[in-house]
């Protein structure tokens, strides 16, 4: 007797390495594979950020300070930008499921329509988070501020109400230079103001209020007040603890008493890899490289869903019968959404 | 040309008009669910101070539970693992989770014991 086993198994089939036994395609059991290895980089980068953030404790920066402004509109909007940017990424990851589904229906036309979507999705996430990338390395208008006993602080709103930076009207100069003429007043039209403040406040050279400008000529500083300035100390330097917010009149005059003396290098304005206005040095580095390789692999895959959306065109999935070409350029696509829902909660907001 | 020995699974996932109407439904709904979770995340983020008190601290906790039922989400309805065969859902899905939850843990703790150290002896 060849026993009961002997009926259900189908011999060449069954053990002819014919099936999987997974009952999927290989195509999509690699896709899936590939997946997990992308996942497990992915989760070490974000328990790397983890480990950076419970060892530097208090100094790590909020989420919703940093990132609180908004194309044309300036700051005072906590995490609205990257709150459409997820809202985007997941809309777009919609659109790839309809396609996938329209594929499985073989509507040719409805795989079309969806993964033109789908592209165009991308590419605004990625030009979106390319506009992040600009705001995040040009930084704010004040920077963060290292006081006398050596605190560093950053500028955010006070009590009061919504944190203006005064605006550079003009330069009145009032020493000839190089370029300028005395008693030559310049303003945006002439050179752009913010750009050469910013490089004179770094540089030490503004001194009360006049500034020297970059061709030797001095010129007097023509400027708004600021608004609802509050220092927020970040890092302890030993009369100040960190927490500490300093309001008012009080915080203007040692802000610009940090630098308007021909002090350089008091202000930090925006984030390189050496140092940056929001935090300690890793978390610029962090940003750069989490926010990076996501946007890496979103580039990917709008490469990807090209690639197979000019087969689709072809007809290339219609004569082999089946979609999966789709569904598995769709896995990928789902799991840079996956990804990005997971930055979304452990950079931006907690 | 034809192949007649594999099993072509890429067939399988096939459906007809009436099949379909129902998935897409699914997936308005998941589309709903998505966007209402992370609508009441971003508004918890802007108006709950992150201060390091308990309503914080239970804030922290929230996010990351919604984080994961809307992966969950992606993963079950948008990557359909959750249409695939047992096996292969627990496959990915098990020693994955066991892994990161240890690595989690233990870089965490880790972490946690360096800022202590920098903050007794200094950074240098």
């Amino acid at each position: 007797m060849a026993g009961h086993a002997a009926h259900n198994l189908n011999q060449t089939t069954d053990w002819g390495g014919k099936t999987s036994p997974f009952k999927i395609s290989y195509g999509k059991i690699m896709m899936w594979f590939f997946l997990l290895s992308d996942a497990l980089t992915f989760g070490a980068f974000l328990v790397a950020l983890g480990f950076a953030r419970y060892a530097a404790q208090d100094a790590w920066p909020i989420g919703e300070e940093t990132f609180n402004a908004l194309p044309f509109l300036g700051s005072g909007f906590p995490l609205a930008y990257v709150a459409f940017m997820t809202f985007l990424l997941i809309l777009s990851s919609v659109t790839m499921v309809l396609a996938v589904e329209a594929g499985h229906r073989m509507d040719k036309k409805g795989v079309i329509k969806w993964m033109i979507a789908t592209i165009i999705g991308g590419f605004f996430f990625v030009g979106s988070q390319a506009w992040e990338w600009s705001h995040f390395i040009h930084g704010t208008h004040f920077g963060r501020v290292e006081l006398e006993d050596g605190s560093l602080a950053n500028v955010v709103a006070g009590p009061n109400g919504k944190l203006k930076f005064g605006e550079i009207k003009s330069f009145e100069v009032i020493e000839a230079g190089h370029h300028y003429r005395s008693g030559q007043v310049l303003t945006s039209k002439d050179l752009d103001l913010d750009h050469e403040w910013q490089h004179a406040v770094v540089g030490g050279h503004i001194h009360g209020n006049e500034i020297h400008l970059h061709d030797g000529s001095v010129a007097r500083i023509n400027k708004e007040k600021d608004e609802n300035v509050r220092l927020l100390v970040k890092k302890t330097g030993g009369k100040y603890k960190i927490g500490d917010a300093i309001d008012g009149e009080e915080a203007v005059n040692m802000y610009y008493g940090a630098f308007n003396n021909g002090t350089p290098t008091k202000v930090v304005y925006g984030a390189n890899m050496t140092e940056n206005e929001y935090g300690p040095k890793t978390y610029a580095n962090l940003f750069f490289f989490i926010t990076g390789f996501h946007g890496f692999h979103v580039s990917i895959g709008v490469l990807i869903n090209i690639i197979i959306f000019i087969n689709v065109l072809m007809g290339t999935y219609e004569r082999r019968g089946h979609y999966e070409m789709v569904e598995k350029s769709g896995l990928y696509w789902h799991f840079v959404d996956l990804v990005w829902v997971f930055v979304f909660t452990f950079f931006y907001l907690i | 040309m034809e192949r007649d020995d594999v099993y072509e699974y890429s067939l399988d996932t096939h459906h007809s008009e009436e099949e379909g109407k129902a998935v897409r439904k699914k997936i308005y709904l998941v589309t709903l669910i998505l966007s209402v979770i992370t609508a009441v995340e971003v508004m918890l983020g802007m108006y709950v101070k992150n201060d390091g008190s308990v309503t914080w601290n239970t804030i922290k906790a929230l996010f990351i539970v919604l984080t994961l039922v809307k992966a969950g989400y992606i993963v079950m309805v948008f990557m359909h693992l959750k249409d695939e065969n047992k096996t292969f859902r627990n496959f990915i899905l098990v020693p994955y989770f066991i892994f990161m939850i240890y690595l989690t843990f233990i870089v965490l703790y880790e972490g946690h014991a360096v800022g202590h150290a920098l903050q007794v002896y200094g950074a240098h």
